[in-house]
């Protein structure tokens, strides 16, 4: 059984998934989803060691599509629904660190 | 290659990323090339559009599998995961790739040099795109802002693991060219490490000799096999230093400055990202049957190892300088010039040396020299035809023009010299550097390339170094 | 109210699309403002759409099954150059630059597409008071909810707006909301209806399917929007099925099981509507009987950990960088922070930290592991169910049309008002909801049948026996 959610709990994981929560909402954040997580120890505390998981309805396999080009979107379109562009290209602030 | 102090090992496993070569990206119709003017090959899959939806390209897998059956791997039943972190160049924000069920697994590489490196995994993901970066350096260090051009984004690639069974950074560079040298024959990949379509991680640890296994670093994006050679070299030995002054080596992934030549931080492990893999759920399990397997199977071409032992079976004893010649010519797939010399009655070694050195050596290919007159000219110069001084520029001149050889040696006045004249010729220099020739019959053999310099310089090439030597030796 | 059929039908004998269209929009002007529907009514492709279909007829050909019949589409399906939000300020401005499969194939059938209708943000709740542009009041009582999250299609119907209209259900947002406004609507089988175009909420649950005011209806749009497409590996290769020609098949020798945990915990009135169906199905021959899986309990845990994780990592791409709301900041990260906190409301917020943290390294296997197995179980029972019972039948939702903010403050009790539709998502089966009876202030209740995979046609035949009985012919 995992230990309770704490609140640095879930100061890590809105690091995690780029939020930013306040005080009170770190608080709010805290209590409710530790409700769902309680609420979910009824499947947490269950048995289902040789039970295979399913991460989709129906089992297809080997869906593929052939290698051939297809038409590409207009650039400037794209670009001009974008944030910020500049020669051809999205622009972003600076990267602070390397892609892992 | 630098020695690491007395006693101590290195550790080395290597990742390597290469993009395969189909017609479009691995989960859409947008095409795979390199070098197109920024986004515009894109769509709303590989943009990761809100509501677009990947499906998996048939031909990345047919090269995905290409390559685990030249290293030897099982193909077994696979799934697809996504690898969530935030990273601009990529644009769902999670990279799409195989984690626990990877499409090949297990399996090994033998190196010319006879040792084999296992095969832990060579799995399936997709590209991200590239990001240039404004101010400062140009480096993403001290830059202002970074543009992104997202046409690689969703570029098809392999990632082949190997089990830490490296132990030189000769070694690996061996791995590294052999495999490259795989990737080209399956024709998965073109190999231009230059483009980044094959690029190397390291796993780097070093111990005392039949120790456990150190705490190893990863350097990340090595884009040359000289970069991978000093990079493993320079951090072997700062492990070893480390450890050495008391130290202890943490886990990292570091970085590879090629203008430095040093390795820095770039994050440890306790500021690893935590990837949250789970089960890409806009994919089904990929579960290559026989009949699909067998189809790539037929269609794979020898790799580079069968392909030298052919070509070594050709040379009667050959010697360490010919094995290395052999790797050169397999390496750069021109092995045809030999054997098709060789059937049409040429020395081997005569061939291979000239395949070696003077093809392997041309800067402009060698599509203007056919099989034909590569092994006219060999031949000519076996019979003595040519000396070997000319018939390199025969050769050079058919790499440059093609053409006939004969024709070509005629318009050069390429004629041997006669055995009279070598004698008066040898004769001559014998009497003008006596102190030479003195020093050589009492057995300096060295000399015998001095005289052979001046004969060739006399003759301007048209003397026949083995005559020459026949000669000196007729006299001593 | 004229039917989706009548319209299809007058519009391909030479009436006027056009027309038909004009006098949507003028309902649509009448009630919007007070309803809050349409995020967006694109009138002028909705006219060219109308002008089309017009010239087909007049060249002597037949439009479609859908000819001129007006139809919203909730507002995370993606439609070229028209504004597409999700109900979310984090995809302001943002023009898709494609169309979902199933806007093409509404097109191709001839329906007239009027406008994008309001959810809850990302079709995340139960409610449509999620949405960034406020919520969507229930037509049959405007100071109650829609349900949710496909609030502003099923209002669109129910307020007889538009004859049609899509949603898309990953936990009941179709059933739910179509039960609250008292019209039809059906979660298809998973894989039957593309979802390529659809801004995926929980890519293995999500499925868009039809509202109508009316069985028969039903069909007919779900038959024009199901099938085979190439660009969605999820979905089913076996030809789309014949749904309108079995809707009135009947449910003679069908098998039907009322399933305890399907009513068990629901109010009374809502109970009595099922039970009042299940006597209306009993008496037009079918055999009845009870059943219970237990496995059913289980669903809700599993459901607020697989979709949550499964968002989180969808969600991830609205970072602001490469088209939408963008906060600026120092850094790239910063950005991404700064755009997704002012961006997301705070349900989104909820659930992106529930799943990255079910996710997360050390949780995976007690949370997201685990609910997949619970998965597992929920296909299995349902498997056991299907092999004594044709169909099963339950309640849709515990209780009628709740009021405004009576469960905003306690997200637990609100997730635990798609009780009974989620099973069904986790096992990727079909289900319907149909209205039949009434509850509390006279509102409607909603009966929900479940089949297995591809059992659309059965379903809509037992619908439409449920809707003959509740006076609706
Ligand atoms: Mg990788
Ligand atoms: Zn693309």
């Amino acid at each position: 059984m995992s230990k309770p959610l704490r609140r640095e709990d879930v100061a890590h994981v809105a690091k995690l998934a780029r939020l930013h929560l306040d005080e009170t909402e770190l608080d709010e954040f805290t209590k409710q989803l530790g409700d769902v997580l309680e609420h979910a120890k009824d499947i947490e505390s269950l048995d289902l060691e040789g039970v295979l998981p399913t991460a989709h309805p129906f089992g297809l396999v080997n869906v593929v599509r052939s290698d051939t080009v297809t038409a590409s979107l207009q650039r400037d379109a794209v670009l001009r629904s974008a944030p910020d562009a500049e020669n051809g290209r999205f622009a972003v602030p600076r990267i602070v660190g390397e892609a892992p | 290659m630098s020695e690491l102090p007395r006693g101590w090992e290195m550790v080395v496993g290597l990742e390597v990323h290469t993009e395969l070569r189909t017609a479009t990206k691995m989960f859409c119709g947008c095409a795979n090339s390199f070098g197109d003017e920024p986004n515009t090959n894109i769509c709303p899959v590989c943009l990761g559009l809100p509501g677009s939806l990947p499906v998996l390209n048939e031909h990345a897998v047919d090269l995905a599998m290409a390559i685990g059956m030249a290293l030897h791997s099982t193909i077994a039943p696979s799934t697809f995961h996504r690898k969530n972190y935030f990273y601009p160049d990529m644009p769902k924000d999670f990279q799409i790739s195989q984690y626990d069920l990877p499409i090949n697994s297990g399996g090994h590489l033998d190196l010319p040099d006879g040792t084999t490196v296992s095969i832990e995994r060579a799995h399936m993901e997709e590209d991200t795109g590239k990001t240039t970066h404004l101010g400062g350096t140009g480096r993403i260090h001290g830059a202002d802002r970074s543009l992104v051009d997202y046409n690689r984004s969703g570029v098809p690639l392999v990632e082949i693991v190997s089990g830490p069974d490296i132990r030189s950074s000769e070694q690996a560079r061996l791995y590294a060219s052999e495999l490259r040298g795989i990737l080209i024959a399956t024709g998965a990949s073109d190999g231009r490490m230059e483009e980044g379509s094959m690029r190397i991680d390291a796993n780097v640890s070093v111990r005392k000799a039949g120790a456990p296994f150190g705490t190893r670093c990863e350097i990340k994006n090595l884009n040359s096999l000289r970069s991978l050679q000093r990079a493993i070299d320079y951090e072997a030995l700062r492990q070893v230093e480390l450890i050495e002054g008391g130290g202890v080596v943490r886990q990292e992934t570091r970085h590879w400055d090629e203008d430095l030549g040093a390795t820095s931080t770039m994050r440890s492990k306790e500021e690893a990202e935590d990837y949250r893999y789970f089960r890409e759920p806009d994919l089904v399990d990929l579960i290559p049957d026989d009949a699909w397997q067998e189809r790539v199977r037929v269609n794979l071409p020898a790799m580079p190892a069968e392909r030298r032992t052919a070509l070594l079976e050709r040379i009667v004893d050959p010697a360490p300088a010919q094995r290395d010649a052999v790797i050169v010519v397999i390496d750069l797939g021109l092995e045809s010039f030999v054997h098709a010399a060789v059937d049409a009655g040429a020395d081997p070694n005569i061939a291979l040396s000239r395949v070696a050195n003077e093809i392997a050596a041309s800067t402009t290919g060698h599509q203007n020299l056919s099989l034909e007159a590569f092994s006219r000219t060999v031949l000519m110069e076996q019979r003595g035809q040519l000396s070997s001084t000319q018939a390199k520029t025969v050769l050079g001149e058919l790499l440059e023009h093609g053409g006939d050889p004969v024709a070509i040696a005629a318009a050069k006045g390429f004629e041997q010299m006669s055995a009279d004249s070598v004698v008066t010729m040898v004769e001559g220099l014998l009497e003008q550097h006596p102190d030479e020739w003195q020093r050589y019959r009492e057995g300096d053999d060295k000399l015998a390339q001095f005289f052979i310099g001046l004969a060739m310089k006399a003759t301007k090439g048209q003397a026949n170094g083995k005559d020459v030597i026949a000669e000196l030796q007729a006299r001593r | 109210m004229k039917t989706a059929r009548d319209i299809a039908k007058n519009v391909n004998n030479g009436s006027s699309a056009t027309l038909e269209l004009e006098e949507t929009l003028v309902r649509i002007k009448e009630q919007n403002d007070e309803l809050n529907v349409f995020l967006y009514v694109d009138e002028q492709g909705a006219r060219a759409a109308a002008q089309r279909v017009d010239e087909i007829v007049a060249r002597g050909e037949n439009a479609g099954p859908l000819a001129g019949v007006p139809i919203a589409l909730k507002d995370n399906l993606c439609t070229v150059d028209v504004p597409t939000t999700c109900a979310s300020k984090i995809l302001d401005g943002w023009r898709p630059p494609y169309s979902a499969t199933v806007v093409e194939k509404i097109l191709a059938a001839g329906a007239v597409p009027v406008g994008k209708t309001n959810l809850d943000e990302f079709a995340m709740g139960s409610s449509t008071e999620n949405s960034a542009f406020g919520p969507t009041r229930n037509p049959l009582d405007p100071s109650r909810v829609p349900g949710g999250s496909s609030g502003g299609s099923a209002a669109a119907v129910a307020s007889q707006m538009t004859t049609l209209s899509l949603g898309s259900d990953t936990g009941g947002s179709i059933r739910q909301p179509a039960a609250l406004c008292g019209i039809v609507g059906v979660k298809p089988t998973y894989g039957l209806v593309s979802r390529y175009g659809l801004v995926a909420f929980a890519s293995s649950l999500d499925q868009i399917g039809p509202f109508a005011s009316n069985v028969t209806d039903a069909a007919t749009l779900l038959e024009a929007v199901a099938g085979h497409d190439s660009r969605d590996s999820t979905s089913l290769v076996e030809p789309s099925p014949s749904l309108v020609a079995h809707v009135e098949d009947g449910v003679k020798g069908r098998r039907v099981a009322l399933v305890r945990e399907l009513v068990d915990g629901a109010d009374e009135d809502v109970v009595e509507s099922v039970m009042k169906a299940v006597e209306t199905l009993r008496a037009a021959g079918a055999t009845i009987f009870e059943l219970s899986i237990p496995e059913l309990r289980l669903g809700l845990s599993a459901y607020y950990l697989i979709a949550p994780a499964e968002a989180s990592s969808n969600l991830a791409r609205f970072d602001g960088v490469r088209y939408g709301l963008r906060v600026d900041a120092d850094d790239v990260a910063a950005m991404n922070e700064a755009t997704r906190t002012a961006g997301f409301g705070k349900e989104v917020k909820r659930r992106i930290m529930l799943g990255t943290y079910a996710l997360s390294a050390g949780y995976y296997d007690a949370y997201y592991g685990q609910a997949l197995k619970v998965r597992t179980m929920t296909i299995e029972a349902f498997k056991r169910a299907y092999q004594q019972a044709d169909l099963l039948i339950g309640a849709t939702t515990p209780s009628v049309a709740f009021a405004f903010g009576s469960k905003t403050n306690d997200p637990m009790a609100m997730y635990l008002s798609d009780v009974f539709t989620i099973p069904t998502n986790l096992s990727g089966d079909a289900a319907i909801s149909v209205p039949f009876g009434t509850g509390e202030a006279d509102l409607p209740v909603g009966v929900q049948l479940l089949g297995p995979g591809r059992s659309e046609a059965s379903l809509f035949s037992a619908a439409r026996v449920l809707e003959r009985a509740d006076g609706r012919e």
